[in-house]
């Protein structure tokens, strides 16, 4: 796109918009602005994560954090989590070099951890509901079905998101549009990884300690 | 099971005449306005030249004239609130019935902040921004459209609750627990929720889009330091944005829970925190006030500098105290609820960060002023907004530091003393600003400048109706009388009251001034022609190009080689800028093409948001998956770009500089 045209000289600044070199390339400007929307979606979760501190001991008679939480299945969910980014980190290696099918593959077993992932954490939640511990029960359950639905709700949009790059790399190729949106997927998922950390640690390890 | 949900006639109030009268004269306008276009076949042009268009310019526009017609609704509830406290004294019920009157106040308040003020800030940043940087668009074009339309989808919600059922009642904050499922049943908050929801994740759309266009996005040469310094509040504002707007979608999105799936965030029940709500509610509220100033406070520095004829005094301090607001906006939010009893030392800690951002504040109006002395100032309408702003603006910037003492909060919190409070800094300072950039920008955008005569009674009647409303409100507080009274018992309020109506009576004249002013400008728009591109001896950017700008704005890139570029090369006779010397030197150019995307969303959001409101739940289902086709198609679209000849841009630069250069 022309509004954001490479500049005639070849400056070192001319790669980051920053200074006076005029425009960044178009590869720059959407990576940037998907870490701008990264970190409003952040925001978002720390509001979620606010929440969830303040409610954590309004549990209003109900089930707290210790009685509620399966440490073994969620050590399972965050080694499939940690190791799809793993494989989200070798799909890009393959759309860097331009290898289709090695990109079909990374994506495929990034799509099976995550969905994995998503799997794990839907027959958690199931459990607790059976159990009575449903998010109408306490402040506290609505705060951590809120925080870590929310989480698993951006897991399955990275899945969408998933099928469809790979329907855009099967009909267009690695055409420069679809490349920059690679790239902006596999940011995606880092972040939610990223967020996961931070999930696991308030909600699942320092949940459980007295 | 129902098919619409609790959508039925009863949901229409028949038995209200003054909502059916309000209802029918709305409808009746869109009506006329609608079979207007239809009857002069404008249907084709309006879709492919405004509907579908991702031009910043024309985005801009259209957010400005959504911010115009809702100025319009927003004022008739106050006059309405005005005139219902005029009369309702002692025994009085006056004409609106108290849960009339709450829909009113709260859709008010929702309106203007939401629906006037931020888009009138939002259209004039998409229209100025992009030009003052020297660049042809901003970093996303299409995404730019579906922000556009998304606040659209949000306006329309919310007057849709006119009619079709009813509006939140409970101000517009929507403190829980008043908000919640139990006290509130009706869809008057899931409206309020939902309008804003949908409108919000525009204005985030827009935030993400403006910051990466001013980070990495300027003209060569543009360096952070040689940036309008509209641009640098244009890039704090989003900042505040980003940062601010994630924080109201969870708060919403907790609060929607409560009400939909049973959730207890804020309830009674369940151990619930409505505290928690009015922290997380300012959290984003104190930016949001910022969001709507700082854009104000680049307009003024425009317009001073641009009427003084002078670089603007203190660049460089008046970035800083851009910069300094915009962190420091984010740690007063407490002062809103000083009264929750968050104990001395929480108080004192806040109450002493609010008379701290103060400090910057003062340091733009000395600079406005210092801009001002010694200068060649023409007093044009954009000049006398700015100084009735300096006045108002620092009267009510005064009265707030006074409510930032934490026990004269106490007082005050809650009274009409404050509600004077951010009227004298939100009409003084956004809806001032507003009305500067309006007629500062009108001519760039449309080729004719607007009647002064005409401006000038306007600035006038707003600004003395604007005393005389507000100034008994500081008085009534005084006397403590709180906000939001359908009616009252002390009949010693009525005079003040009666006084307050006046004023607002004024204000009316004045809006009517700018109705007439806009009709005229258009109807002597032959005489009032802007051939040369800049109507005000201008020094931004912006001013180098034709009025109207070419959808690419700039045939050539321009070069930056100082501040106030275009004053820089006017006073160097061009020597520097680059003008093609023959036709061939122009380089066709590839402009993003129009796109449906931002307005079938819009369509699809309204949707939603509308069987969500009335648990219409096989509705909502189609509006989302309508949402994600339309998104799939605008992914797999083969082409995004149209280029635009080397001839046709040629052409166009060259009638320019046949205007321009005498």
């Amino acid at each position: 796109m022309n509004v954001a045209v490479a500049v005639h000289e070849a400056h070192p600044e001319a790669l980051t918009g920053a200074g006076e070199a005029g425009p960044a390339p178009k590869r720059i400007v959407v990576a940037y602005g998907f870490w701008i929307f990264l970190l409003s979606d952040i925001v978002m979760f720390s509001a979620l994560f606010a929440g969830y501190a303040v409610l954590v001991r309004a549990t209003a008679g109900g089930p707290a954090g210790p009685q509620l939480f399966n440490q073994t299945s969620v050590a399972i969910e965050t080694a499939c989590l940690l190791a799809s980014s793993y494989t989200c980190g070798l799909m890009s290696l393959a759309i860097v070099s331009r290898r289709r099918y090695s990109t079909y593959l990374g994506a495929a077993v990034t799509f099976a951890l995550g969905a994995a992932f998503l799997g794990l954490e839907i027959r958690e939640f199931a459990g607790m509901i059976a159990d009575g511990a449903t998010p109408q029960r306490s402040a506290f359950l609505s705060a951590f079905f809120a925080l870590v639905g929310c989480h698993g709700l951006h897991v399955t949009i990275g899945l969408v998101w998933l099928v469809v790059m790979m329907a855009q790399v099967a009909f267009k190729g690695f055409a420069a549009t679809v490349e920059r949106r690679l790239f902006c997927f596999s940011l995606f998922w880092h972040a939610l990884d990223i967020i996961w950390v931070g999930l696991f640690t308030v909600v699942y390890l320092m949940g459980v300690s007295p | 099971m129902n098919l619409l949900g609790k959508l039925s006639w009863s949901a229409i109030p028949f038995d209200q005449p003054i909502i059916m009268g309000a209802s029918a004269l709305m409808i009746l306008g869109v009506g006329l306005v609608l079979s207007w276009v239809t009857l002069r076949g404008y249907w084709p042009y309006l879709w492919r030249e405004w509907l579908t268009s991702v031009d910043h310019k024309r985005i801009g526009v259209m957010y400005c004239v959504l911010a115009l017609l809702m100025l319009l609704r927003g004022f008739a509830d106050a006059i309405m609130m005005r005139a219902q406290q005029a009369v309702a004294a002692g025994g009085a019920q006056g004409y609106l019935p108290p849960e009339h009157f709450d829909q009113i106040f709260s859709a008010h308040g929702t309106i203007m902040i939401f629906f006037m003020a931020m888009p009138f800030m939002i259209g004039l940043m998409n229209f100025a921004v992009p030009l003052q940087l020297g660049v042809r668009d901003v970093a996303f074009p299409t995404l730019n459209s579906v922000s556009l339309w998304l606040t659209a989808s949000g306006i329309l919600l919310t007057n849709i609750s006119l009619v079709v059922g009813e509006f939140a009642k409970t101000g517009w904050v929507a403190y829980p627990p008043l908000s919640e499922l139990q006290y509130s049943p009706g869809v008057g908050v899931d409206y309020y929720l939902w309008a804003l929801q949908i409108s919000g994740l525009g204005t985030l759309l827009t935030g993400i889009n403006f910051v990466t266009t001013i980070l990495k996005m300027r003209a060569p040469g543009m360096g952070y330091m040689r940036m309008p310094v509209f641009c640098w509040t244009a890039l704090a504002t989003n900042l505040l944005i980003v940062a601010a707007f994630p924080v109201l979608t969870a708060t919403f999105a907790m609060l929607l829970l409560d009400r939909y799936l049973g959730f207890h965030f804020f309830t009674f029940e369940g151990q619930g925190n409505q505290m928690m709500y009015v922290n997380l509610f300012w959290v984003w509220g104190h930016p949001e006030v910022y969001i709507l100033v700082l854009p104000a406070f680049g307009v003024f520095s425009e317009v001073i500098s641009t009427f003084s004829g002078k670089p603007l005094f203190g660049y460089r301090s008046m970035v800083a105290a851009t910069m300094a607001i915009c962190v420091l906006s984010f740690l007063v939010w407490l002062h809103h609820f000083f009264t929750m009893g968050a104990g001395a030392d929480v108080n004192g800690f806040f109450g002493v960060m609010t008379m701290i951002i103060a400090v910057p504040t003062g340091v733009k109006v000395f600079n406005w002023l210092f801009t001002m002395w010694g200068g060649r100032v023409r007093f044009t309408v954009p000049i006398l907004w700015s100084l009735g702003f300096m006045v108002t603006f620092v009267i009510g910037g005064m009265t707030g530091v006074l409510l930032a003492v934490p026990p004269a909060d106490f007082q005050l919190h809650n009274s009409l003393f404050l509600v004077a409070h951010f009227h004298n800094v939100i009409i003084g300072g956004t809806v001032f600003g507003a009305m500067a950039g309006y007629t500062y920008w009108f001519p760039k955008a449309f080729g004719f400048t607007l009647d002064e005569r005409w401006g000038k009674a306007s600035f006038w009647c707003w600004l003395t109706g604007f005393y005389l409303a507000f100034m008994p409100l500081y008085v009534l507080g005084l006397m403590g009388m709180t906000r939001r009274m359908q009616h009252y018992d002390d009949p010693s309020w009525r005079p003040w009251l009666i006084l307050a109506a006046l004023g607002a009576l004024v204000i009316m004249v004045g809006i009517a001034c700018q109705i007439v002013q806009l009709v005229v400008s258009i109807r002597t728009r032959n005489e009032r022609r802007d051939a040369t591109g800049d109507p005000w001896n201008g020094r931004t950017l912006e001013w180098a190009t034709p009025s109207p700008p070419p959808a690419w704005n700039f045939p050539l890139l321009p070069h930056v080689s100082g501040m106030d570029a275009f004053w820089t090369w006017k006073e160097s006779a061009r020597a520097k800028q680059p003008v093609a010397k023959d036709a061939r030197d122009y380089e066709a150019i590839e402009m993003p093409k129009n796109s449906a995307t931002g307005f079938v969303t819009a369509f699809f959001a309204v949707v939603t948001g509308f069987a969500l409101i009335w648990h219409i739940w096989w509705m909502a289902a189609l509006g989302v998956f309508g949402a994600f086709v339309t998104f799939l198609v605008f992914a797999f679209r083969e082409h995004d770009e149209v280029e635009i000849p080397a001839r046709v841009i040629a052409q166009a630069a060259g009638a320019h500089q046949a205007e321009a250069v005498p």
